[in-house]
Parts: C-alpha cells; sequence; structure tokens
C-alpha cells in the first residue's frame, strides 16, 4: 500500500514536470503572440535584426520588479545593435490575477518599457522554450534562417543591486557573438518566480 | 564585568527563542552545512518567500506536517529568500501571523548561479522547491507540495 501511494506520489510529481525544453545550440521556434498595443508580435517582424534578448516576465514577480530597469537598459543598449528585448508573460491570470493583459498594459505603461510584452495566453511558448520562472532568459541568433539559443538563464549575476553586478550574463554573450566567438557562459541559473502553470 | 555581560548574553539567547523566533541572515557558505547532515534525522529544507504565492499556499501543509511530525526524527528547515531589506517589514510580521515556530533562516546570497547547483543540479531556480534527505537519500522536489505527498516522501525516507 504504502509503495502503491509512493508510486502515485512519483507519477502525479513527473507529470508536472513538462518536458525538457531547449538547451544552448537548439533552435527556437518563433511565435505569434498578443503585444500591450493589442497588435501581434512574431520574430519574423525582425528582419534586420541579428537575434533577440527573450525574456519570459510578469509583472507580479519581485524578482522581475528588481530586473525591470535593466531589461530596459539592454533594450536601450542592444536593440540599436541588433538585438532587442522581447518580453512574455506565460502566467495564468487566474492563478495571479495582477498578471492580467490589462494589468500588462498599465505595466508597461508605468514603466515607460521601449519593447514589446506580449501575452503567451496558452503558454505553450514558454512551455516550448523550457521557461520555468521569471525572469527566465534565452537570447536567440539568426544562424541562416534559424533562431538559435545561445544563452539561457539570468541577466547579471545579482539581483538585488545592479551596482554590485560583476557579470553581465546577457552583454557577455551577445560581446562574445558579435566577436564571433563561443558563448563562454551559455547557461546560468538564479532564483525566481514559479511560472504558474494552467490546469 | 566582562563574565557579567558573558552570561547576560547566554541569559538574552536562551530567552529569545522563547519569546519569538530569531531569523539567522546568512550567506550559503554559512547556509551549507544544513545540507549535509548525516544522522538519522530526515531533513526537510523548504526553499520560499512572503511574495511568494504558491510557496504561501503550500505552506500550511508544511506546518501541518510538522506538528503532526514532532515527536519523530524529522528537522523543517525554512529557508526565505526575502529580500533582505524586507527582513523587518514583511517576514518578520509573516512568521508571526502564521505562528511558524520551525527553523527559518534568510538565505541573503545574491550569487545564486554559484549556489542553486549545490542545492540540487536539476533545481532552475524557481520557488517553491524543496530538498528532503535523511543521510545520502535525497530527494529534491521544483514546485508546490501538498500535506499528503510531502508526509508520503519523509514516510519513505
Amino acid at each position: 500500500m504504502k509503495k502503491l501511494m509512493l508510486s502515485a506520489v512519483m507519477m502525479a510529481l513527473t507529470m508536472t514536470i513538462f518536458g525538457q525544453g531547449y538547451k544552448p545550440g537548439d533552435e527556437a521556434i518563433d511565435f505569434r503572440l498578443k503585444n500591450v498595443d493589442d497588435k501581434m508580435v512574431s520574430l519574423a517582424d525582425f528582419p534586420d535584426a541579428k537575434g533577440f534578448i527573450v525574456i519570459f516576465s510578469t509583472n507580479h514577480c519581485p524578482y522581475v520588479v528588481a530586473y525591470e530597469d535593466r531589461m530596459i537598459e539592454l533594450d536601450k543598449t542592444f536593440k540599436p545593435k541588433g538585438y532587442p528585448v522581447i518580453a512574455i508573460n506565460p502566467n495564468d491570470p487566474k492563478a495571479f490575477p495582477e498578471d492580467s493583459f490589462d494589468n500588462m498594459k498599465i505595466r508597461a505603461k508605468e514603466k515607460g518599457f521601449t519593447f514589446p510584452y506580449l501575452f503567451d495566453e496558452t503558454q505553450e511558448i514558454a512551455k516550448t522554450y523550457g521557461a520555468t520562472r521569471t525572469p527566465h532568459v534565452f537570447l536567440l541568433k539568426k544562424e541562416g534562417g534559424k533562431y538559435i539559443v545561445k544563452y539561457i538563464g539570468a541577466i547579471d549575476d545579482n539581483y538585488q543591486d545592479a551596482s554590485a553586478v560583476k557579470e553581465k550574463y546577457v552583454a557577455n554573450a551577445i560581446a562574445d557573438l558579435e566577436a564571433g566567438r563561443p558563448v563562454k557562459v551559455q547557461e546560468t541559473k538564479a532564483i525566481g518566480c514559479s511560472i504558474k502553470w494552467k490546469k | 564585568m566582562n563574565r557579567f555581560k558573558i552570561i547576560l548574553l547566554f541569559f538574552l539567547l536562551g530567552w529569545l527563542p522563547v519569546t519569538g523566533q530569531t531569523v539567522p541572515e546568512v550567506n550559503f557558505s554559512q547556509f551549507e552545512p544544513w545540507l549535509k547532515k548525516n544522522n538519522d534525522t530526515t531533513y526537510v529544507i523548504n526553499f520560499w518567500a512572503t511574495w511568494c504565492k504558491p510557496c504561501v499556499e503550500e505552506l500550511p501543509g508544511f506546518l501541518k506536517a510538522a506538528a503532526d511530525l514532532k515527536n519523530e526524527k524529522v528537522k523543517f528547515i525554512f529557508v526565505s529568500l526575502d529580500f533582505p531589506t524586507q527582513k523587518e517589514s514583511r517576514l518578520l510580521p509573516f512568521i508571526e501571523e502564521h505562528a511558524m515556530n520551525e527553523q527559518v533562516i534568510l538565505l541573503n546570497d545574491p550569487a545564486s548561479n554559484q549556489w542553486i547547483p549545490k542545492v540540487d543540479p536539476q533545481w532552475s531556480g524557481a520557488i517553491p522547491a524543496t530538498l528532503i534527505y535523511k543521510g545520502k537519500n535525497k530527494r529534491f522536489h521544483e514546485g508546490s507540495l501538498s500535506y499528503d505527498e510531502l508526509i508520503t516522501i519523509i514516510k519513505s525516507k
């Protein structure tokens, strides 16, 4: 009986894990998601971009809030260099009413986001990419018409204090790409808010 | 005089847990020994924060398990990842409000890319996350756990 219960629990736990998601080097899919200006946005809409800083984000998560100004900085620095920021909110607004599409519009306006802030309503993109938390960055580079994942993880190594950052992971990865070098740090881990999946 | 001060200090330290939980603020290397106890106690290490909704939702199940197992060799440690600047304004009031008698530790170490894999290589960093271990017998779970799931895992140790 005990064994049976244990295997039932194990199964339930395994079922909560949605595939493995992308690893650096994988090809990422494009998407078509609604932006806070009510227009649909795809990666294909940016023919001149060399790549993208895709960030799974939310309104409610304090770790995201700690990084919002740095997300704007990233966009301002790297959009002119060919790597615009694309933020995507994958959270279920039933679980987090603060993360509704209407509240996304309010947040984007309040903070003056310079980048698209898209709603992944079906959560398909977050699941396919393998996002687990917010903020969670996927740096993509266009190679032969494909979007190749070059870096997955945090923006930098200090969520508490932007001025105490020692390693700017995303900026360093783009510098490596621009110099034609392999990206030195391809994956990092960081504390974040878990994405709430629809049941 | 010095001896008097030391006695006074012991006196105060001895009394603090009675008057309310003290929450040590530690970096990862100070915290790490809690992940490596090698004895016949089962350790339940829950990573959480007051701002994390699913963490707060699973907390009653954890506190009930801790209460139900208080005569067994099971030790609960709640590792808060709250912002250190909010210790006084959020964390301590939360602990009091929820009558958390179990050990709470505030982990203040921004170098999370260094220490997350040391908790478990599978952990992406999302919270809640829970490590349950007895000696070398480890089980890590990213995401919420219900009371029943938690009890089943603890009993399997």
